[in-house]
């Protein structure tokens, strides 16, 4: 249904590099459509990156983060292996969770 | 150092248990917590924002950077980065003070997580972006002005 969250996780100096790239269209309930109607808010409220289970950060979206949402931190620590998983659900009721190894 | 991941995560809630049910399947997300600040999510004017996240008093603070180009050709994805040296860094909220709904986004950190985090946000016109840190409870902030061309909130 949605598209999968791409995520790129990369060890550097004793830390792991986290950046992912949501799919989804952060409708902020404002804009409307060619013939005028409103087009229905439709955002990500919610977000959380877990590391082999812990969870590494959690994020609250308003409809202000733009269309695919883009996220990049880092986490102390890391080895080959860990998995990463990105979760998110919207205002709708929609979720999703990706996972990647750390390479 | 392991008591304070303790706290962050107890600040965080129920929301650890939403995420970490939701990932195996056990819980359906309409199941989840509410550690979301509803009312600073809503808030339509920046003072009921500050206001909401209980920040009016908030210390101005050197130590927390923003980084935001001076001016933004497309507001619809304008690239922020905040980062925090206030030791125990907590929880990273970013305003755009003149968007309708002021609260971009609210980073509840983990102990293990750098206190720094890019994202994009949407901008409609002109205006100051606010980060807001927490840590051990106290509150700091910092503006910076930033120019849209073309502003990217739609009407």
């Amino acid at each position: 249904m949605s598209t999968p969250t791409r995520i790129r996780a990369t060890r550097k100096d004793g830390a792991t590099e986290l950046r992912m790239l949501l799919s989804h269209p952060m409708e902020n309930g404002l804009r409307k459509d060619a013939e005028g109607k409103r087009i229905p808010a439709h955002f990500i409220t919610e977000v959380s990156v877990q590391r082999n289970g812990e969870i590494v950060l959690e994020a609250d979206f308003g409809p202000s983060i733009a269309m695919n949402p883009y996220l990049a931190f880092s986490i102390a620590g890391g080895a080959p292996g860990d998995e990463i998983v990105v979760s998110w659900r919207d205002n709708l009721g929609d979720s999703r969770s990706d996972a990647i190894r750390v390479v | 150092m392991d008591s304070r991941r303790r706290d962050v995560l107890r600040a965080g809630g129920a929301a650890g248990i939403w995420s970490v049910l939701a990932a195996v399947g056990i819980a359906a997300p309409a199941q989840a917590r509410d550690a979301r600040n509803v009312a600073a999510f809503e808030a339509t004017t920046f003072d009921d924002a500050l206001r909401a996240l209980g920040a009016e008093d908030a210390a101005e603070s050197g130590a927390v950077r923003i980084v935001a180009p001076d001016v933004a050709e497309d507001g619809r994805a304008v690239t922020i980065s905040v980062a925090s040296d206030i030791p125990r860094t907590e929880q990273i909220v970013v305003l755009i003070e003149e968007n309708p709904y002021k609260v971009a986004a609210s980073f509840r950190l983990s102990g293990a997580m750098a206190p720094a985090i890019q994202t994009r946000v949407k901008m409609a016109r002109s205006t100051r972006v606010h980060a807001l840190v927490r840590a051990e409870g106290r509150l700091f902030v910092a503006w910076r002005e930033v120019t849209v061309t073309v502003g990217g909130c739609g009407t």
